[in-house]
């Protein structure tokens, strides 16, 4: 029983994590209709920048102690900071100027996108993996067989206040009901005032940055990190996106936690060889039972 | 709207078909190159394929630099039969592929006498079928998976293989450390782990142990809470981890998070200081396998450890050792045979007798595999230190 409990909640934090992914993925998607294929290198550089930001502050220094709190969420709101620039300045370089062409072309603009940064990762990061700083000094307790730690509860924590934001921020002011307003009709936005590229910029920027906050998450639960670790991560992501159906929020946190938990369920009590196969069978279910995703809706396509 | 639709795919997949197919034509190209045989006078061309990068890079990096050490060393020693030695290194990144394009191109390009390389068995498994089809000598300094030398007569190793080192930490476990229940966490990936826990699975449940559970994790890997969740309630008093450094630190670091207090077993592919970067504390109480102990060598051994600090500020790990051995054992057969012809260098090697090296005395058995013994080490605050000595 508390083995299923520590699979369970195993599941859950790495679960959590591809759900700040599939966010970014999702919104994306709502408002451009792009797969931004580029999101889990977002991911990946998030992640570095949170590790570079961490020695910069010296986080070596800190051994008995721990890192002070402040200092953890200065290095997250860098990371985030960085991510944001560079998803707004990937739309503004890359996907901007092949906006009006076919819908095929900004696709595999995207996959340029992504092979260009795992490259150059892999260029100023060296490919080896680096043991992910100390950020927060773990602390463990048993609650009834299960091992829960600090690490985990933070997983949790940081991903729901974060979603909860995301949530308020898209429900609660200008620019999210304008995200809104450009999801539903781009073109009506337009004529109604909205600065479609702002709001466009916008969402590149909140997405990237939620990606970031997930990079420096899987770096203290997965303990190292490398330049190729947004690729698996991020279509993992993004089958969570589909899952959940594509271009709703509440579905991909709902997708990120199932697939999350399939993961864990599968290499637990099937066998950590189809781990990474399940996602996909997923998928494939998905796409041939609901191809609109749990929580999608069809929408009869406009004449 | 369609048709352009379908023109951008066409474009896209004839991108793709003739990249792969200039890739093609790239590989084909190097064979013409050598002729006939190799110029008698000029540098003796060791051709070095290593993971100079990736998830084994400290493997490929530490043998290089052992090697490039040997290297200078011969060589300020007036190298052999009047020729001096030069060593070409390739990367291979830690995959398959680009290991069977490093030693093709290292013979066919590079015009390599022998071959060194690799550390990895999955590696060397890529590489050694070339080598033997171009008869050129290549010899693994670290690879321990029995199958490597058994894909052809030019194939040798300078390291024991994987029957007796599986074997060594299972009796280490059953008699030392006097455990009946152990589980196993393998790489599938990974020829070297698969080989190294059938043969511990073996000896240990012939010594009269259980296998108290068995799970797996495949190369690149990062999350490992549901393997490790899964032994922890096997009731194991030990897990043996015969796999690479960088991802046994991160098993170490996972058990230690899910409150799993046992041992971790491994074997020489734990050898990397990044073990310890990565795994740090969760190590503290475990034992590997090794080719030799830098606190426990013999004189040419810490001669060996001391050329090495002075030269690269740094200690070398046991593998770093066998790539040393390598060269010098390369060196030592074309001192024998007096030629660095293909044919005569291999028979030399073969016949290789008692050699003293840095990781002990090499004597070639009929399978080109020496018999060597075997260093177990326990880990204790961030180091590794000797424990025994098992000979075969």
């Amino acid at each position: 029983m508390s083995t299923l409990l520590q699979q369970i909640l195993n599941g859950l934090s790495l679960g959590s994590i591809y759900a700040l992914i599939a966010l970014g993925y999702t919104m994306v998607y709502g408002i451009l209709k792009l797969i931004n294929f580029a999101h889990g290198e977002v991911f990946m550089i998030g992640a570095y920048a949170g590790y570079f930001a961490a020695l910069g502050l010296g986080v070596e220094r800190y051994t008995d102690a721990g890192f002070p709190l402040y200092l953890a969420i200065l290095v997250l709101v860098f990371a985030m900071a960085v991510a944001a620039l560079l998803g707004a300045s990937i739309e503004f370089l890359a996907y901007r100027p092949v906006r009006s062409a076919p819908r095929l072309t900004p696709l595999i603009t995207a996959i340029g996108v992504s092979l260009f940064l795992q490259n150059a990762a892999m260029l100023a990061f060296t490919p080896n993996p680096r043991p992910y700083p100390a950020i927060l000094k773990e602390v463990r307790f048993e609650l009834g067989g299960v091992i829960v730690t600090n690490v985990k509860l933070t997983i949790f924590v940081v991903a729901i206040a974060l979603m909860v934001g995301l949530n308020a921020f898209i429900q609660r002011t200008w620019t999210g009901k304008a995200m809104r307003a450009v999801s539903t009709n781009i073109d009506a936005a337009r004529l109604m005032g909205i600065d479609t590229d702002r709001i466009i910029r916008a969402t590149f920027a909140v997405g990237s940055a939620l990606a970031a906050a997930g990079g420096i998450l899987f770096g203290l639960d997965q303990i190292t990190i490398n330049p190729l670790m947004g690729v698996l991560t991020g279509l993992k992501a993004f089958v969570a996106a589909v899952l959940g159906g594509i271009g709703n929020i509440r579905g991909a946190v709902l997708g990120g936690l199932l697939i999350g938990l399939a993961e864990q369920m599968t290499a637990g009590y099937l066998s950590p060889d189809y781990r990474d196969a399940i996602t996909f069978v997923i998928l494939i279910i998905i796409l041939i039972l609901r191809p609109q995703g749990l929580l999608g809706v069809v929408r009869p396509e406009k004449v | 709207m369609h048709r352009r639709q379908l023109f951008s795919l066409a474009v896209a997949a004839g991108i793709v078909i003739s990249g792969s197919a200039c890739k093609k034509k790239d590989e084909g190209g190097g064979s013409d190159a050598k002729g006939g045989g190799k110029a008698d006078k000029g540098e003796i061309i060791i051709g070095h394929y290593a993971s100079m990068t990736g998830n084994t890079a400290h493997f490929g990096q530490d043998t290089d630099k052992a090697a490039r050490l040997a290297v200078e060393q011969l060589n300020a020693a007036g190298g052999v039969l009047g020729r001096k030695f030069k060593i070409v290194t390739f990367d291979t990144r830690g995959d398959g592929a680009e290991a069977a394009n490093a030693v093709t191109r290292l013979i066919d390009v590079e015009n390599s006498t022998a071959i060194l390389g690799e550390v990895a068995s999955s590696l060397s498994l890529q590489g050694a079928p070339i080598a033997q089809r171009r008869k050129v000598p290549m010899v693994s300094p670290s690879s321990t998976n029995p199958k490597v030398t058994q894909v052809g007569d030019y194939i040798f190793r300078v390291c024991y293989i994987d029957p007796f080192q599986g074997k060594v930490m299972a009796l280490f476990a059953r008699r030392t450390l006097k455990l009946d229940k152990v589980a196993i966490l393998k790489d599938v990936k990974n020829d070297y782990s698969i080989g190294l826990a059938d043969a511990f699975q073996k000896a240990f449940v012939a010594a009269g142990g259980t296998i108290a559970a068995e799970q797996s994790y495949s190369a690149g890997d990062t999350d490992f809470s549901a393997q490790v969740t899964a032994i922890k309630s096997s009731g194991a008093q030990a897990i043996w981890v015969p796999g690479y450094y960088a991802e046994v630190g991160a098993i170490a670091r996972t058990a230690a998070r899910l409150g799993v207090k046992v041992p971790l077993l491994g074997g020489d592919g734990w050898d990397a200081p990044e073990l310890f970067t990565i795994g740090g504390d969760a190590l503290n109480g475990s034992y590997f396998s090794n080719h030799f102990a830098p606190d426990q060598a013999s004189p040419l051994a810490q001669k060996f450890v001391a050329d090495f600090k002075a030269k690269y500020g740094q200690e070398p790990t046991g593998l770093g050792a066998l790539g040393y051995d390598g060269v010098m054992v390369i060196a030592d057969a074309i001192r024998r045979a007096g030629s660095t012809a293909p044919a005569a260098l291999r028979d030399a090697l073969a016949t290789t007798k008692a050699y003293e090296a840095v990781t002990g005395k090499i004597t070639m058995d009929k399978d080109r595999n020496p018999e060597k013994s075997v260093v177990v080490l326990k880990i204790d605050g961030g180091k590794a230190k000797y424990e025994s000595l098992v000979n075969p």
